[in-house]
């Protein structure tokens, strides 16, 4: 699984290269468009995200010292809301975007200066959460498969490894957000 | 013992291996034995072998003449794009590695399967379902981008099936992910006990530096076809430069994975000469440390050289210098490995059997390959030679005489051990002559062709190029007869040939110590051994303790000379 994540960090990695070395040519352009993200929803999907990584490790733990089958699921269940919640707040930002004319292709609409290159900025926003989200959505089926497994009494203490490993692949994908945030939401607040 | 097994009839008490213990399709479609999936991949692989000489035929017969008579420019250029598409992602890449890996890499450590044979079988359905969508965008138009999907032609100028094409490569990949995960996995934690990383045979050497590649680069090619896709579909930019977008930052990514996979298709390769080398010299390699860890070199440097790619397309100078100082030193693990074969050829008693012929012509069309590559690596001699046949040649001299002739003559070297048969081994012979001869005669006028001048993705070309493309061509066809003979006669030796002995060749690996073709789970005798002091021994549980490496046993799978 460590092996897995390696590649997966790999494939998150060309596009951080991407977005560094456009960042470094237009970092006005990247400055203007970012700023037009929502704030509060983002870090509110930071914190929901954060909670959910919470949720998974407390299953882990569980699992690992109890068999109690009910407590693994609930925490698991526990997750896949927080998980909900996030792919829930991030299809209302997507939402909002469409109706701002902000997503790239022939609808984009820009009032501000330099549009080319804040369409290329909305290009990577889109790309990048887009495939965070669809990692998100893999885990959401992933754990409900390990919750029904859960409530059939299959994890304890001898064997908990689907469990280890579902946790790690979500920490993950958290990990990839907590970069995502910074880099999307953040790059112009500093001031 | 092998005039017993010869005089006993057939149907006496046959042993049950892995071909006959189960039968029909489904035996077939759902094993998680790594030996049926490696001739699954067989089957797949040979047919897109077969389906790209077609276009590299077509090819060929185009630049028979200097004018546009067989096929006209958009053909042509889409005839180079489907040869270059199949053969490097669908043959070269996973030809060693999932073939001849697969079916000897788990026999090579002692273990009875890899570490996980469902995901082993996943990576072949997922391999297949991206042949599916690749065969898909061949038959419904082709491609014409290229196999190198340039942006911005790519994303806005071709008006061929790119996304299909891209979707393909893109899930094909993950099958490559899989293997090296599995690999890497397998080769850390399923050894038999006492066969330490200094005692791995040089072949699973390779396939581990390989399955390394595997990990770190192709997740950036997916990342980065899938950009394409995007681009295209939803019209999205990325590379567009309308947008500010830089195409030059796609070449970048795309050589990022496509250099080093070269060294996925070059490693697996070397791996099989370093196992036929000492086994039909009769001696243990020659500075076994040196060419295993010139593998793990390789890799390591195959991963910082991607610029020269780019020499004449707007990189910076210095970094152009940087490159070419990289590039010059991948050759020095790659010397490496040549000078320790040729040592370990010095003084043996050297069998000429043929898989020995196709590593001896490994050998030499790899040193020419490689050396014409640093012509390429050096700034001044690289501007003139750009995107001429020159290019064409080194790659070649490289994929097919290094690849090709590796993967041909591990096919030969373990086809007993995989059929339980021999191959005829004059008509062998004969053939890896025909390869050899028909592959210079291709190949060797093209690099005198590109250093006159001609350019590639050309279906035209000035009249005084005609006698060389003519001698390249009439090379072509005998490098296909050359590569139908093999596959006559193997399937011919399936029925025919003489039976196998458990060790033909006299060689020391521990794929030898089991019948041929091996039982299911590949060794007869799983003695569970108590392992003094060992505490992790809980945590092997396939790993079928059948030998213990003595610290007599020899390093690698040299064949000792007491046979």
């Amino acid at each position: 699984m460590w092996v897995f994540l390696v590649t997966e960090i790999l494939f998150f990695g060309g596009l951080f290269t991407i977005y560094t070395v456009y960042r470094s040519l237009y970092p006005h352009a990247f400055g203007h468009a970012s700023s037009t993200l929502d704030l509060t929803l983002g870090t509110t999907n930071t914190a929901v995200l954060i909670g959910s990584s919470l949720t998974m490790a407390l299953a882990v733990h569980t699992a690992q010292v109890s068999r109690n089958g009910r407590l693994i699921a609930l925490f698991l269940c526990a997750t896949m809301l927080l998980g909900g919640v996030f792919l829930g707040i991030k299809a209302v930002e997507y939402a909002q975007k469409f109706h701002e004319h902000h997503v790239p292709g022939p609808y984009f609409h820009w009032e501000g200066g330099d549009p080319q290159h804040v369409e290329l900025y909305f290009s990577l926003y889109f790309v990048m959460t887009g495939l965070h989200a669809l990692h998100m959505v893999i885990g959401e089926g992933v754990l409900a498969v390990l919750a029904i497994m859960a409530l059939r009494g299959r994890f304890g203490p001898s064997y908990f490894t689907p469990v280890e490993l579902t946790g790690l692949y979500w920490h993950f994908v958290d990990i990839i957000w907590i970069f995502l945030f910074p880099l999307l939401y953040l790059v112009e607040r500093h001031s | 013992m092998q005039t017993a097994e010869q005089i006993a009839p057939p149907s006496a008490e046959r042993p049950v291996h892995y071909l006959n213990v189960d039968y029909g399709i489904r035996s077939w479609l759902f094993t998680k034995d790594h030996k049926r999936i490696a001739l699954l991949y067989l089957f797949v692989i040979t047919g897109m072998f077969f389906l790209g000489g077609l276009f590299a035929l077509l090819i060929r017969l185009e630049l028979l003449t200097p004018a546009a008579d067989l096929v006209q420019a958009d053909t042509y250029n889409k005839l180079f794009t489907m040869h270059g598409i199949i053969m490097v992602f669908f043959f070269l890449i996973p030809s060693i590695p999932a073939v001849l890996g697969n079916f000897v890499l788990p026999m090579m450590i002692g273990a009875r399967d890899l570490a996980f044979p469902r995901l082993n079988l996943a990576s072949w359905y997922i391999f297949v379902v991206g042949v599916v969508f690749t065969l898909w965008a061949v038959f419904t138009g082709g491609i014409d981008t290229g196999w190198t999907f340039y942006t911005p032609y790519s994303t806005i100028g071709s008006n061929t099936k790119v996304i299909p094409a891209a979707v393909g490569i893109f899930i094909n990949g993950f099958s490559s992910i899989l293997t090296g995960l599995n690999f890497i996995v397998t080769v850390h934690r399923m050894r038999a006990p006492g066969l330490t990383w200094l005692r791995l045979p040089l072949f699973v050497w390779a396939l581990y530096a390989t399955s390394i590649i595997f990990i770190l680069g192709t997740p950036v090619i997916a990342i980065t076809l899938a950009l394409v896709g995007v681009e295209r579909g939803f019209h999205v930019g990325i590379f567009d430069p309308a947008l500010g977008g830089d195409p030059i930052l796609f070449q970048h990514l795309f050589w990022f994975y496509s250099h080093p996979a070269v060294y996925i298709m070059i490693l697996p390769s070397m791996g099989v000469v370093s196992e036929i080398v000492p086994c039909f010299a009769r001696k243990s390699p020659f500075g076994y440390a040196f060419i295993a860890f010139s593998s793990l070199a390789i890799a390591f440097l195959g991963f910082l050289v991607w610029g020269h790619h780019m020499f004449v397309a707007g990189q910076s100078a210095y970094a152009s210098l940087i490159f070419s100082f990289l590039s010059f030193a991948v050759a020095i693990p790659s010397a490496v490995k040549v000078f320790n074969w040729t040592a370990t050829l010095y003084r043996g008693s050297v069998l000429l059997d043929a898989p020995m012929l196709y590593a001896l012509g490994f050998i030499g069309l790899f040193t020419i390959g490689g050396l014409t590559g640093l012509f390429l690596a050096s700034l001044g001699l690289d501007v003139h030679v750009h995107d001429t046949y020159f290019v064409v040649a080194h790659f070649h001299y490289i994929m097919v005489g290094g690849a090709v002739m590796g993967y041909l003559g591990g096919i030969h070297y373990w086809w007993p051990k995989i059929t339980g048969r021999m191959y005829p081994e004059t008509l062998a012979r004969l053939a890896a002559l025909i390869v050899f001869l028909g592959f210079n005669l291709t190949f060797f006028p093209q690099f005198i062709l590109g250093y006159l001048g001609m350019p590639r993705r050309y279906h035209v070309y000035p009249d005084e190029f005609q006698v060389l493309n003519v001698m390249s061509t009439a090379g072509a066809s005998i490098l296909g007869l050359g590569y139908l003979l093999p596959m006559t006669y193997l399937i011919w030796s399936l029925r025919y040939g003489a039976r196998a002995p458990a060790n033909p060749w006299g060689a020391t690996g521990l794929e030898w110590q089991t019948p041929s073709p091996p039982p299911t789970e590949n060794f007869a005798i799983t003695r569970p051994r108590s392992r003094r002091g060992r505490r992790s021994s809980r945590r092997r549980p396939r790993t079928s303790s059948m030998t213990r490496f003595s610290s007599t046993t020899r390093r690698g799978s040299a064949c000792g000379s007491s046979s």
